[in-house]
């Protein structure tokens, strides 16, 4: 588990880039809050600069759509999911357990 | 409507075959292209840097294409469009009850080079592979004609593979009519940065070389050396196989702000399409990925539908990434010009173009996210 910050400083239809090995952000949309894989699996782009809205992401380039749950793109150009990882929230704050990648089928 | 027939296979084709089957259509749907479908855009970029292949550029994956239980016709080309049908080149008629028109645009050619080889244009795979080749044959000098955003890309990556690099650009300021003057100025200064020449405000006059390219004569009498020229000057709806259709075509097939022609069994999408703007209050033929992909939605609903139930009115959007920036518009270029983040000189800021108290468009290097929110405020 790793602290991505509180969740005062996350507020809804924001996004943070957590620095890693292979970087991972954590969103704040209307039903919670997710982290997926940060690079657009279509193109070098990074999803924490993108547009939240519902419970999707879309790429700030080419406007492909990941479902912040399933990380599954719905539309093009992205035609491939990007990884989900698990969101604890406690005492206000927000770990994302980075170890614990959920690979999509 | 029981049959469909889609002609043309690229991302407008492609898209409006899947909003079709979206959106409940269950007949016979008939796709006919003179390619599959793929991905144009990183054709300038990172296929000609070897980044990606050609397997990378399939725009779906062969679960997607099977899933829209077409009838493909791939490698061929539509001859014409009749009452009987849409006509193949290899004289197989297809009768719908509904066409979609998405052939596409060819890269302009220039006359003077016709007989030329090692001049190139870059609109297809194939155009890129040749490029490709031709750029392979070690370090060499590159004339790039045009300034626009493939020419600068084309430019960008051929100076990354080592070689020495002018752009050749008749427009005093590169992209002016796009972006305006202001922004123009500073893209065209990417150049320079990048190592790479441009001389602006000078157009092509000829080429010099008996079989092969070995110059660019240009208007002011000089002659730039070349062992490889790519023509990076626009592009030409293909609507000849439309002679004869019945359908109104002036650059492009004319259509209403649907995407639906004066029959509304047709519609047209894509860069094929010269459409009625109601944001711009003109028609206009919008050559760029996201109204392919936009567009499509739009004309298929009204399709379905039998008449223009729904318009297309969504902002212009384009991408460029060139000597490694990521450059974003959105919208129409005004000349009240405002940079509101970052600072040129850095060439890392978002531009905003005002009309009177209201936003008409942005701007942006190496920016996606203020971008990204300021395009949504449009």
């Amino acid at each position: 588990m790793i602290r991505a910050c509180s969740v005062s400083e996350l507020p809804e239809g924001e996004a943070l880039r957590l620095d890693g090995p292979v970087p991972v952000s954590v969103f704040h949309a209307e039903g919670g809050f997710y982290a997926l894989d940060d690079t657009c699996s279509h193109q070098d782009a990074s999803l924490a600069d993108g547009w939240i809205e519902d419970c999707y992401v879309e790429c700030p380039l080419h406007a492909a759509r990941f479902d912040l749950r399933t990380g599954v793109p719905n539309c093009l150009p992205a035609k491939n999911a990007v990884r989900t990882y698990p969101v604890v929230v406690a005492d206000g704050v927000i770990y994302v357990d980075t170890e614990a990648r959920r690979d999509v089928a | 409507m029981r049959t469909v027939a889609v002609v043309g296979t690229s991302l407008a084709g492609l898209r409006a075959a899947q909003e079709l089957r979206g959106r409940g259509f269950d007949g016979r749907l008939v796709m006919i292209g003179a390619e599959p479908p793929y991905d144009r855009p990183p054709l300038s970029k990172d296929f000609l840097l070897g980044k990606v292949s050609a397997e990378d550029l399939a725009l779906a994956g062969q679960d997607d294409l099977a899933a829209l239980d077409a009838e493909w016709h791939l490698g061929v080309r539509a001859e014409r469009l009749g009452a009987a049908g849409v006509t193949l080149e290899d004289g197989t008629t297809i009768a719908a009850d509904g066409y979609v028109v998405a052939t596409g645009a060819a890269a302009r050619t220039l006359d003077a080079a016709r007989k030329l080889n090692g001049v190139h244009t870059l609109r297809t795979l194939d155009d890129a592979v040749s490029l490709k080749q031709g750029l392979a044959a070690g370090p060499g000098s590159v004339v790039v004609i045009g300034a626009g955003f493939i020419g600068a890309e084309v430019a960008s990556a051929c100076r990354l593979l080592g070689h020495d690099v002018t752009v050749i650009e008749a427009m005093p300021v590169p992209l002016a009519p796009v972006i305006g003057p202001e922004m123009g100025t500073v893209c065209a200064g990417l150049h320079a940065e990048g190592d790479v020449r441009l001389i602006a405000g000078v157009p092509v006059a000829g080429f010099a070389g008996a079989d092969r390219v070995t110059g660019v004569r240009l208007a002011d009498g000089r002659e730039i050396p070349a062992d490889l020229v790519v023509a990076g000057v626009g592009a030409r709806p293909a609507t000849e196989w439309l002679t004869g259709s019945g359908l109104a075509v002036d650059d492009g097939v004319l259509v209403d702000s649907g995407c639906v022609t004066a029959n509304p069994r047709v519609i047209a999408v894509g860069d094929v399409a010269r459409y009625r703007c109601r944001l711009r209050g003109r028609r206009v033929r919008a050559e760029h990925w996201t109204a392919a992909n936009e567009q499509a939605g739009v004309a298929v609903a009204n399709l379905l539908a039998g008449e223009t139930v729904t318009h297309f009115a969504r902002h212009g959007y384009f991408w460029s990434d060139q000597y490694g920036r990521r450059l974003q518009f959105a919208g129409v270029a005004t000349e009240d010009v405002r940079i509101v983040e970052g600072d040129v000189a850095s060439k890392r800021f978002v531009a905003t173009y005002h009309r009177g108290e209201s936003l008409a468009g942005v701007f942006a290097i190496d920016s996606p996210r203020p971008f990204t929110r300021l395009r949504r405020a449009l």
